[in-house]
Order: structure tokens, then C-alpha cells, then sequence
């Protein structure tokens, strides 16, 4: 049986989301400096190598343990529950920045992520990526996506590892390093 | 803390102001060279929207196999989300100026499934076509009593509603004399992560459709027509607000699709 209802097109969130998406703590899934807690940021960029200072990053990942989350509370965070949902505003230098804990993996022997869905002004659809850990580069060339990628493609979708064990990674939307995007 | 507003308002506008009629043909060719079967969406490539040009992927996107993170969502609640907030009315001590509608409809998957307790955000200039942003310097009042953002959980058969006000048209920058059809901002979330979509809806009988970069990148008919709201004469009070329906229809993965389980629908 096919799908029967054709889906809503997508539209930009425009310049103005701000107002309509921004919301305390929306970039903390956990507190900031508590036990685990790590920073992952990067810069958006676009086809100029530009940073993109009105995109909205959000992410969606399973807690340490590789458990997804059920709890409610993304909103309104208690300071405590891990909701596994995040949301950063770009500064105005394109810059993305979560607190949050390493995600573990769901099944075992898979290589761990963070789910990425990606809005800004002038990109008239969401994107999805994935961010993936660097570290375990024997579950990184199981995984069944990551290795059907060339060398170059894979380098878009592993974060790097800072001295103070923080993630970064940049987001490219287009360009000699446009991030490898997928559908589902 | 290091979020911040967006979007200096110097970057908005675009290097060179072409004329209306520049970006009115090049809409017209791409439409003419572009595949118009059904349920084709938007084309994330679409120059008329001079801002689209270095922010849209040149490769195509890679089909992956979702796992378990992709076939959830995030959950949502009345802890998160209080119920006046889906009044944007009632958000300042007295009432905001315009037409005072009220938008409901049903959040849907592709098999007619009710996508329930699931967030729904929204954000709107006001009557006069102005949003209360720092960055939004068109000359247009102002309104005290409208902030113009709003949230609501759907309820078990996946509707929802909003009381609000009617946008009015506002000027961008995108090209000279560019305005944009009134619309209100919607952000929704599936019971997968993969559903998630923001969009906009518009209202019926808007004239400046045909001039909308934004509204025509969606190169067919139907699909930029299941943006546009129905005015609903049985949701209109009496001496209150006009009323209108809109439903959202959410994608599934396309990778593993299959049989809805009994019981499911």
C-alpha cells in the first residue's frame, strides 16, 4: 500500500524565527559542566565559505547509554532529565553550540550519533545529517552509511575531538566540503 | 549563553535589487523546465530566491537507512508546553489589532494516521505586517498587545488550534518591490525525527502569490495549493473571529517503508 496523502511541501523559517523557536536552555540537554557533560559546537557555512549567523541547528540523540529518551521536557528543562532533544540559534558568526553527554550506542557494535536537522534563511527545506564520534574507528567503518561514502564524504559526518574531550564540527551546506545530507 | 538574534538586517538584502519582472520570468522558466508531477515538494535550488543561491546542497541527498533514533521523536507534554499559549491573543493586557482568527486542523502521516502529542510552534508578523524583531526596521506599527509567537500539543486525533491574528503582507528584500503573501510560520514535529518540518501557511485568495519567489519554489500546482489555508465558515464566531483549516501532512521514511500493523489505524 503506498502512502496515500501527499506530504506539506517545506518553507524557509525565514529570518524572524528567532521569536517563534528560541526558548531558555533550548541548547542544554544537560547542565553545563556536570558529570559527562560535553560541549558540541561548530559554524554553519554556506556555498562561499560564509558563516551562516541565521540558521537553527537542532539535534536528537539517544543518552550515554545508547537509551532513547522518552521523557517530556525539552521546553521546560527541569535542570535534570535528559530529554535528548537540543536547539542553537547560529550566533551572528555562523557559530552552533550544544551541552550535552556523548551518545552511546543503541545497538551494540554500531557506530554512535547525534541526528542533526538543519533550518536557515534562503534554504527553502530542513536538512537532515548525522554527526557521527570520532574514536571507535572499527564500529566507523562498520557502519553501513559511512561506508558506502568516499574518504572525503565520511570527513563531513565524524565530529573531532578537542583536547578538553569537547566535539566540534562545521556544517557545510554547499562547497568543496558540503556535508554529506540524507533522506530517509 | 552564547545564542543570539539572527540575521543582521544587512545581510537580508540581496546584492543586486533585480526588478519584479526579472524574478517573475525566471520563476516562469523554472517552472516550465522543471517536472510538475504530484508531490514533487519544494526545490531547495530555486534562484528566484536570490538568498537560496549559496544555501542549498548541490549533491543530492544520500538514502539512508534510519535506525532506531531516526523512527523516534522527542516527546512532548503540558509540562512543556502551557495551554494558553496556543492564544496569541492573550499574551499582553489588552487585545491586539486586526482580524482575529482562529487556524485549526490535523497534524497527519502519510497513511491518514493522527501524529498526537506532538509539538506544533508557530510565529507571525502582525496585522500590519511588521514581527516584533529588533532586526525588523519596516516601517509598520508595531503592536503592544501582539508578540506574535505561539505553541500548542496536538491532541489524540492529532489536531490542533490556534487563536491569533491575520498577518498582513510585508516587504523583504529579495529583489525590488518584493512582499511577501500574508503567512504564518509552523514548526512540527512527527513521532519520527524524520518527519520533522518547518513551513508555512498561507491565506486563500492572496494576490501576491504569483510573486512569491518563497511560495512559488515549489514547482507545482497542488502542492504549493496544500499550503494555502481554507476559510471555514462553520469555525467562524459570531461577532468574534473568522475561521480556517489547514491540515499538515508529515513524510514517513521512504527507506523501510511498510505495512501499517493492524490496529494501527
Amino acid at each position: 500500500m503506498p502512502e496515500q496523502l501527499l506530504p506539506t511541501p517545506g518553507q524557509t523559517v525565514g529570518p524572524f524565527f528567532a521569536f517563534g523557536l528560541d526558548y531558555p536552555a533550548s541548547h542544554e540537554l544537560v547542565h553545563p559542566h556536570s558529570p559527562g557533560a560535553i560541549v558540541l559546537s561548530g559554524t554553519v557555512f554556506d556555498g562561499a565559505g560564509m558563516p551562516v549567523p541565521d540558521a537553527v541547528v537542532e539535534i536528537w540523540q539517544p543518552d550515554a547509554d545508547g537509551r532513547i529518551p522518552t521523557a517530556r521536557g525539552s521546553l521546560k528543562r527541569d535542570g535534570h532529565t535528559f530529554t535528548g532533544f537540543g536547539r542553537s540559534l547560529t550566533s551572528d558568526d555562523g557559530h552552533y553550540e550544544f551541552w550535552t553527554v556523548a551518545p552511546g550506542a543503541v545497538d551494540a557494535g554500531k557506530a554512535p550519533y547525534l541526528l542533526v536537522a538543519l533550518f536557515a534563511r534562503g534554504l527553502l527545506d530542513r536538512l537532515f545529517t548525522r554527526i557521527y564520534l570520532p574514536g571507535d574507528d572499527a564500529a566507523l567503518a562498520a557502519d553501513p552509511l559511512l561506508s558506502s561514502l568516499t574518504a572525503d564524504e565520511r570527513a563531513t559526518l565524524v565530529a573531532r575531538r578537542t583536547p578538553a574531550g569537547h566535539l566540534e564540527h562545521d556544517l557545510h551546506l554547499q562547497g568543496a566540503k558540503e556535508t554529506v545530507f540524507l533522506e530517509f | 549563553m552564547t545564542q543570539q538574534a539572527p540575521a543582521p538586517e544587512s545581510l537580508l538584502a540581496t546584492a543586486v535589487q533585480d526588478e519584479q519582472s526579472t524574478i517573475s520570468r525566471e520563476i516562469a522558466e523554472l517552472h516550465a523546465e522543471r517536472d510538475r508531477g504530484p508531490g514533487t515538494g519544494v526545490e531547495i535550488d530555486f534562484a528566484p530566491y536570490r538568498s537560496s543561491i549559496l544555501r542549498h546542497p548541490t549533491k543530492n541527498p544520500k538514502l539512508a537507512d534510519p535506525e532506531a533514533i531516526e523512527l523516534t521523536s522527542p516527546a512532548y507534554g503540558q509540562r512543556d508546553v502551557a495551554r494558553i499559549e496556543s492564544d496569541l491573543t492573550l499574551q499582553h493586557t489588552g487585545e491586539p489589532l486586526g482580524e482575529r482568527i482562529v487556524v485549526t486542523g490535523r497534524v497527519l502521516d502519510g497513511w491518514g494516521r493522527p501524529v498526537r502529542n506532538q509539538l506544533i510552534e508557530i510565529w507571525q508578523a502582525n496585522a500590519a505586517g511588521r514581527y516584533i524583531h529588533q532586526r525588523d526596521q519596516h516601517p509598520a506599527p508595531l503592536d503592544p498587545n501582539f508578540t506574535g509567537a505561539g505553541r500548542v500539543i496536538t491532541g489524540d486525533d492529532g489536531s490542533y488550534r490556534f487563536t491569533t491574528i491575520k498577518p498582513g503582507a510585508y516587504p523583504w528584500k529579495n529583489h525590488r518591490n518584493a512582499w511577501r503573501p500574508a503567512h504564518i510560520h509552523f514548526s512540527v514535529f512527527g513521532s519520527a525525527f524524520t518527519q520533522r518540518i518547518v513551513t508555512q501557511m498561507y491565506f486563500p485568495g492572496d494576490p501576491l502569490f504569483a510573486l512569491d519567489p518563497i511560495y512559488q519554489s515549489i514547482p507545482n500546482q497542488a502542492d504549493r495549493e496544500r499550503l494555502v489555508a481554507a476559510y471555514d465558515h462553520d469555525l467562524t464566531s459570531p461577532e468574534f473571529s473568522l475561521g480556517y483549516r489547514w491540515d499538515i501532512v508529515l513524510t514517513g521514511p521512504k527507506a523501510i517503508w511498510s505495512e501499517p500493523e493492524e490496529g494501527e489505524h
